[in-house]
């Protein structure tokens, strides 16, 4: 294992060296500079500021410098947030993300995997049928439908949950299944697929033969096997999760790193737009890494790296 | 593969008649509509906030606009966006994963980590910097070139461009599967035998025999652009107002709900409408794929 990572380590840099210097290039090719106000400044005081965001000098040797100052672990300023650092607007914020990407990347899965399951061992009754039309459904209906629908029933009509905002247990509730439904659906379909595979292997048929009961078969034999494809889903998945919690985090109002992703890039704030880019690719990549390590581990047939 | 008996046997279920049905019921409101609607209730008028009645079946929003008229405009935008975008993934994901699966060896190995990776990142967010980067500079380069319907459509034009350049990482991956499988039969060999250009092999013999699976999966990745399309406008950073698609009036929709006053009708009819056509999408795409892959 130790082996692959080391063996994948390049690669891996040379990614994340294209995602920041994509990133760079792209935000100084939008018109307009992060100081363009409707009055304008005086040249003098501009100078001075594009000398404190290190904006100034040639193009390259700005895009060589950021490059320094982030394998140094400096994300920079942000141009909007004056006076606060790219770092420490992340560390504030990434926390929040995560406990809400954590929770719904765990309810996806096992939702998904449970769904899936369920319906594979129905195979073509009603409660399949039933199961698979909820989780196409649960694909086609976006998550700023379900977020407010779940807003408005849990919240203001039962009073059971907060409507939004973040810093109890049970603020987090409604936010992370809105969160985890489409990909629970997603997983679901998945998994149901890759069991019905499964179970027409001869190897169950043995299982079957020498008299396990069902359950036996089907969680210690076939679920083990079937839940591959599932395992190759994990990576992407945590990039939607990523991506889904930008809205999640507007739906209910969460101080979340997804909200000042966008405003970052409404104030053209260069620095901080790249610090969470960046800082969300190079998590992804290593959590990417770390599924392929996994999928190595679970299925002993598999040599990821040959 | 796709034999002429397919299409009538999908379309003997009776749910995937429904769907069909309500397909063509939304592209044609969305085509027609707009023009057929009264031209009274087209413009903003003074009922702000109104429930829905006879007069406005959908309601009316906070500038007295009538919600059916803007859901209608919002289908058509989405539509276009949603087939447009499909197309352009189509073109790039089937191209793509011919030459990768034709090529075999390396070369595949290389374009196949390439979409690994880019699964794994989180594109939409790529796309958001580059409609920020470029939209400016097409409007300037349209407003150049006195082109004026691409100066009020950019936002449309690049959010094709770069959803389609997005989506088509699925179509690349089924698209070289196939191709791998296919280049080992007989008749591929007998062409190379008979001296055809590679060019030739690919756009006349694999690509007619992967065109069915590509039709499958364009069907498939039109709600996913539409889907798409529908976060970024959400977020406000996609279609612009005063146009609409359904992710901009969803996003009015989801303000409107507060513990002071619900105004359900603004979040309800966009987001009946908008999910009864993906669910019928996607639902019709399932029943191809399945039609065709039995394996699945």
């Amino acid at each position: 294992m130790l082996k692959l990572i080391l063996r994948r380590l390049p690669a891996l840099f040379f990614v994340l060296f294209c995602v920041i210097t994509l990133t760079f290039f792209l935000v100084r090719l939008a018109p307009g500079g992060p100081f363009d106000r409707e009055r304008k400044i005086p040249p003098a005081i501009e100078a001075q500021l594009l000398a404190k965001y290190k904006l100034d000098g040639p193009l390259w040797s700005q895009f060589t410098g950021y490059l320094a100052d982030i394998a140094r672990g400096d994300l920079r300023l942000s141009t909007k947030y004056r006076n606060r650092s790219v770092n420490e607007i992340l560390a504030q914020t990434l926390p929040v993300t995560f406990a809400l990407g954590g929770l719904a990347f765990l309810l996806a899965t096992a939702g998904g995997v449970w769904l899936g399951t369920f319906a594979a061992v129905r195979r073509n009754t009603v409660a399949d049928r039933l199961a698979m039309g909820g989780a196409l459904l649960g694909l086609s209906i976006p998550m700023f439908v379900v977020g407010p629908i779940l807003i408005l029933v849990f919240g203001l009509w039962l009073k059971w949950l907060p409507v939004g905002g973040w810093g109890s247990p049970a603020q987090l509730v409604l936010p992370a299944i809105t969160l985890a439904i489409p990909f629970a659906a997603v997983i679901a379909r998945l998994m149901r697929t890759s069991l019905l595979e499964v179970l027409n292997q001869d190897f169950v048929r043995t299982a079957r033969a020498k008299g396990l009961p069902d359950r036996t078969v089907v969680y210690k034999h076939a679920l083990r096997v079937a839940i591959l494809p599932v395992i190759t889903y994990l990576g992407p998945l945590a990039a939607h999760l990523l991506t889904g919690s930008i809205v999640v985090e507007t739906v209910f109002n969460i101080p979340g790193a997804g909200g000042f992703f966008v405003n970052s890039i409404l104030n053209r704030d260069g620095f901080l737009l790249g610090g969470v880019v960046i800082v969300y690719c190079a998590l992804l990549i290593v959590f990417n890494l770390l599924v392929d390590a996994s999928y190595a581990l679970l299925d002993r047939r598999i040599r990821v790296d040959a | 593969m796709l034999e002429p008996g397919a299409a009538v046997r999908i379309l003997r279920r009776p749910a995937a008649k429904v769907c069909l049905g309500i397909l063509i019921v939304v592209a044609a409101a969305a085509a027609f509509g707009p023009e057929l609607f009264p031209e009274r209730y087209r413009e903003p008028g003074p009922l702000q906030y109104a429930p829905p009645s006879w007069q406005h079946p959908f309601g009316t929003d906070l500038n007295g606009r009538d919600v059916l008229y803007r859901v209608l405009l919002g289908a058509r935008i989405s539509l276009v966006v949603g087939l447009a975008g499909a197309a352009v993934s189509l073109f790039l994901g089937t191209a793509y994963g011919l030459v990768a699966g034709y090529a075999g060896g390396k070369i595949d190995n290389a374009m196949m980590r390439l979409v690994d990776i880019m699964y794994s990142v989180p594109r939409l967010i790529f796309i958001l910097i580059f409609i920020n980067a470029f939209d400016g500079h097409v409007r300037e380069f349209a407003a150049r070139l006195d082109w004026p319907w691409l100066v009020s459509y950019s936002r449309i034009v690049i959010l094709i461009i770069t959803l389609g350049l997005i989506e088509w990482l699925t179509m690349a991956r089924i698209v070289r599967g196939q191709v791998l499988a296919l280049k080992e039969r007989s008749f591929i060999h007998a062409a190379r035998v008979l001296g055809q250009s590679h060019l030739k092999i690919i756009t006349r013999h694999l690509l007619p025999n992967v065109l069915p699976i590509i039709i499958v999966y364009l069907t498939l990745t039109v709600p996913a652009v539409i889907l798409d399309e529908s976060f970024l406008s959400f977020l406000g950073l996609g279609i612009q107002p005063p146009q609409a698609s359904w992710g901009s009036l969803l996003a009015e929709g989801a303000q409107s709900i507060n513990p002071l006053k619900i105004y359900w009708w603004l979040l309800f009819f966009p987001a009946v409408t908008m999910s009864t056509t993906l669910l019928a999408l996607n639902y019709l795409g399932d029943r191809l794929r399945d039609t065709l892959d039995p394996r699945r």
